[in-house]
């Protein structure tokens, strides 16, 4: 179930979400900025070694500011789930769950989540929703389709009993070649009907 | 034993063929398990990045490589051969951006990236030309190329005279023709480029382990890339073996190892280390693939039914630098009149050559030619559907006219044609918006293509094959265990299916919808070879003829009696100490098992924003003709990816080039724009499936149900808006400029 706060209104977390607040922050935005550098000013210049909490094991990883999530997870962890499609996050394809939040590995630095709760695909072998993905055939190539799988859970996870409607406007952030919408979102109607969102 | 003769059991006796079958690596791809060419990882691995070439049309005179190897992390820069000048060498013309230059290994992507950036490369600017609609100016600019053309006259219309030039005489009998047709439409049509985008970009994973290669390789053709590789690293085949246990989208684009993979078998062999040489995402728009674009200018002559009667055509387009367009034979599509003229001209653009696309050039040549029957109807005031029907008389295929008619009047069924169809342009309108239908047909011959098979049954009952074909997304594991399971009696989870090697006996590419024929054909002849060696065995054990023997269920058994039988271990403990081998051969040609030919009718209902020029898909309808399905659930889904596909070429994707520069101005996900869940609309799917359909045997399925829809979804824009949005995709931009046309 999703948290009862995550969809309350909050100014500063609206803000922070935004991309709008990259272009104006050195204006609007200073008493955030200033209370949020206070708590975690840090620099950090080249290499060093950090433990990142994935699928609930600490794990050891050598990074510099520049390696994304992605990289780690990749290359260091072996975790290849998430997969490199698009440098900008736009194709859903590295969705991974940060603190039980989607967000693509690809375009989110290792250091920011330093301390967070960090699920990947993996941890979802026991799941419902790779299992509907087989039942409704909701994978060709399957490059999508890890990340698909995230972004479907952490979407029912938010809207347990999701109306095709809601499935058909929520599941945009990820981007499928071959073509497998519609079987995904069979796949995702399945889950929201039977109640396995528990 | 007696001569196998090859069959497909009879529907009511199938256990799995024909019936909807789960993919159990479908698991394996949603949970993170399967691994592809970029998943792979080895100890010791460097990761290449490459620069791309920032210009359209240069000469690259030099290379700077002293900053980039000082970046720490990067252990080596390689120029790429053909494409980069060694020091003191000739200046290489490059006549597309993004072509790979010079490559960057480094312990990291982010150190191999900065190494890139650090690299300083002299060019020479050259003209560029990339306006691939606008024939006029190719022309002007010298970028045209004569790509075909031909006549086709009814012999009723007799020949040129003694003294006649032919020529002339072509022309004045054209032009009579279009004098004595009731009903006579011009008009200009196109479909834009648009690229591959393979979610896994192009590339691969090698090393080297004494003097062999071994590459995790992204591809469509495990059996034969090889060659590829061989040749160009000077040695031979044998020395090269091919892994692709999973592949990330192809599309067309994957048969060849392209000159990344032979870099980074070079670097490989240089450092001696595994290297990991993907293509960056803009790198795999600019250079992965693209589908030839494909403009006409069309005149068309009917009768007083609405029956072309001659069709005069030239049409245009690119594939790049190399010039070409689609060969005149496939204008017009599936409709074929008694008298056609046809005139093809390439344009050479700076842009990477095109590789194939799934269904090469019939999606283009359909969408650019049915869209005039459609105006011939709009013209006429009358339903597209029965002038699509009406034309069913001159097809090219003509025994396939009652199956098209009988297909349309199903999609029209399954639509709402009777109920949602109007004039063009006359329906009613909700606030800004309007609602119209749209029609396409389609044809594709998908003949199974070569595979062998090597096929063990083990004396303690285990079943395995080995096949060097490829999963590309259709679900060849699953129909080649389907196969083996129906032959031998078996569950799916008794057969084990290896594919993805090229150690493995050699199977054709994955292409042209040529798979699952080829694998099914291969694995049923080796199936049958082998059940009926052990129908020998078991009929001497159980003194009943072998002819009499059946395989179903775990068990040998005699017909009609239900205690004379063996189970299957036991039946396969008469085979000896070491397994039964078969190795089965298929070679293109007529088989029992497969056929060729499958027709298709997609239908469209959309609604136009007049006001935006947004189209919104309501709904899209695919009936297919296949012969013989084999997976029923995948098959469905190949259809539903094809129809995706379609709305994607219909609406949303297209490759952007500044005019000026070249430069191909959105090659990220974000800006290609591609259709997402939400933009689908309602889709349906019928197999059509008349009687003795199954004895067609398996013909291919993957590209047939991806041409016609965006013919459809054309054709419904148009009927919604009573106006012609020429060229595809059919953006809001365009629709707004064609509705602004059209109001003068």
């Amino acid at each position: 179930m999703a948290k009862p706060s995550s969809d309350q209104f909050s100014r500063r977390a609206f803000l922070k979400g935004s991309s709008a607040v990259a272009a104006a922050s050195a204006v609007v935005t200073s008493a955030a900025a200033q209370e949020k550098s206070a708590q975690s000013s840090q620099v950090i210049a080249g290499e060093t070694t950090v433990s990142l909490n994935v699928n609930g094991k600490s794990m050891t990883a050598k990074v510099e500011p520049r390696t994304t999530l992605l990289d780690v997870l990749r290359y260091q962890f072996n975790l290849t789930g998430a997969k490199p499609v698009s440098s900008d996050g736009s194709s859903g394809a590295s969705t991974v769950l940060i603190d039980n939040r989607p967000v693509e590995a690809a375009v989110t630095l290792a250091l920011s989540a330093v301390g967070k709760n960090i699920q990947t695909v993996e941890s979802l072998a026991g799941d419902a929703v790779p299992k509907a993905f087989m039942q409704y055939d909701a994978s060709q190539c399957g490059f999508c389709t890890p990340g698909f799988v995230v972004a479907v859970r952490a979407f029912l996870n938010r809207n347990p009993n999701a109306t095709e409607e809601q499935i058909r406007a929520g599941l945009n952030g990820n981007i499928c070649r071959c073509g497998t919408y519609a079987n995904i979102l069979q796949a995702a109607i399945s889950i929201a009907k039977g109640g396995q969102n528990g | 034993m007696a001569e196998v003769k090859y069959i497909w059991p009879d529907n009511h006796k199938s256990a799995y063929i024909g019936k909807r079958v789960v993919r159990p690596d479908t698991l394996e791809k949603s949970t993170g398990i399967a691994k592809y060419s970029y998943d792979v990882n080895f100890p010791n691995q460097v990761v290449v990045r490459a620069l791309g070439c920032p210009h359209a049309h240069c000469k690259v005179i030099s290379v700077d490589t002293s900053a980039a190897e000082k970046v720490p992390g990067v252990v080596l820069v390689h120029l790429i051969k053909d494409k980069a000048p060694a020091p003191g060498g000739d200046p290489i013309e490059i006549q597309a951006e993004g072509t790979l230059l010079v490559a960057v290994a480094a312990e990291s992507e982010a150190a191999a990236a900065e190494g890139v950036s650090k690299l300083k490369v002299q060019y020479e600017l050259m003209d560029v030309f990339v306006d691939d609609q606008n024939l006029a100016a190719a022309e002007a600019a010298k970028r045209t190329k004569a790509a075909g053309g031909g006549i086709e006259l009814d012999d009723a219309l007799g020949e040129p005279g003694a003294n006649e030039e032919e020529k002339a005489w072509e022309e004045k009998t054209i032009q009579k023709l279009f004098q004595d047709s009731k009903y006579v439409v011009e008009g200009r049509y196109g479909v834009d480029v648009i690229t591959h985008c393979c979610l896994e970009p192009h590339g691969a994973t090698v090393y080297w382990e004494g003097g062999k290669l071994r590459a995790y390789l992204s591809t469509q053709n495990v059996s034969t890339t090889d060659d590829g590789y061989a040749t160009a690293l000077g040695i031979t085949a044998d020395d090269v073996q091919v892994t692709c246990n999973y592949i990330g989208g192809g599309f067309g684009s994957k048969f060849q190892p392209g000159y990344w993979g032979i870099a980074a078998a070079e670097i490989s062999r240089k450092l001696g280390r595994p290297v990991k040489f993907l293509l960056s995402r803009d790198q795999e728009l600019k250079i992965g693939g693209n589908r030839p674009s494909g403009y006409i200018d069309v005149k068309i002559g009917a009768d007083e039914n609405g029956v072309v009667q001659v069709w005069d055509s030239h049409h245009w387009g690119t594939s790049g630098f190399n010039g070409s367009t689609i060969g005149v034979t496939n204008f017009p599509y599936v409709f074929h009149p008694k008298n056609v003229r046809r005139r093809a001209t390439g344009i050479i653009t700076n842009n990477e050559p095109s590789v194939a696309w799934r269904a090469p050039n019939h999606p283009q040549a359909c969408a650019i030619t049915q869209t005039a029957y459609d105006d011939l109807a709009a013209k006429m005031g009358v339903d597209s559907f029965d002038i699509f029907m009406r034309n069913l008389e001159n097809i090219d295929i003509p025994e396939k006219a009652s199956l098209y008619a009988e297909e349309m009047r199903i999609a029209a069924e399954l639509i709402g044609w009777s109920n949602h169809w109007h004039p063009h342009g006359k329906g009613n309108k909700r606030g800004s918006v309007v609602e119209g239908l749209g029609i396409g047909i389609h044809k594709w011959g998908g003949a199974a293509g070569e595979s062998n098979c090597k096929l063990r049954v083990y004396p303690d009952g285990g079943v395995e094959s080995f096949c060097g074909t490829q999963d590309i997304g259709t679900g060849t594991r699953t129909v080649c265990a389907m196969v083996l399971a129906e032959t031998f009696g078996l569950t799916l989870d008794a057969v084990k299916i290896n594919i993805g090697s090229s150690t493995y006996p050699f199977s054709g590419a994955s292409g042209g919808s040529t798979t699952v024929g080829a694998v099914t054909e291969s694995h049923r002849r080796a199936a049958q070879e082998a059940l009926a060696k052990i129908f020998d065995l078991v009929a001497t054990k159980l003194g009943a003829p072998a002819d009499k023997l059946e395989a179903s269920k775990g068990e040998i058994r005699v017909t009609g009696y239900s205690d004379k039988k063996l189970t299957w271990k036991e039946a396969c403990s008469l085979i000896g100490i070491r397994p039964l081998e078969v190795n089965a051969e298929f070679k293109r040609g007529n088989s029992p098992l497969s056929s060729v030919n499958v027709g298709g009718v997609q239908m469209a209902h959309v609604a136009v924003d007049l006001e935006t020029g947004v189209v919104k898909m309501k709904k899209l309808v695919a009936v297919q003709d296949m012969g013989l399905i084999v997976n029923r659930q995948s098959a469905e889904s190949q259809i539903y990816g094809a129809m995706i596909m379609s709305i994607a070429a219909a609406l949303f994707e297209q490759r952007i080039n500044d005019p000026k520069t070249g430069a191909f101005v959105n090659c990220e996900m974000g800006t290609y724009r591609l259709p997402r869940l939400g933009d689908i609309g309602e889709l349906v799917v019928h197999l059509h499936e008349p009687e003795n359909e199954r004895d067609r045997g398996v013909i291919g399925l993957g590209e047939p149900p991806a041409i016609s829809g965006i013919t459809a979804i054309a054709n419904a824009v148009c009927n919604a808006t009573g106006v012609r949005v020429p060229s595809q995709p059919m953006t809001p931009q365009r629709v707004l400029n064609a509705l602004r046309s059209a109001k003068g």
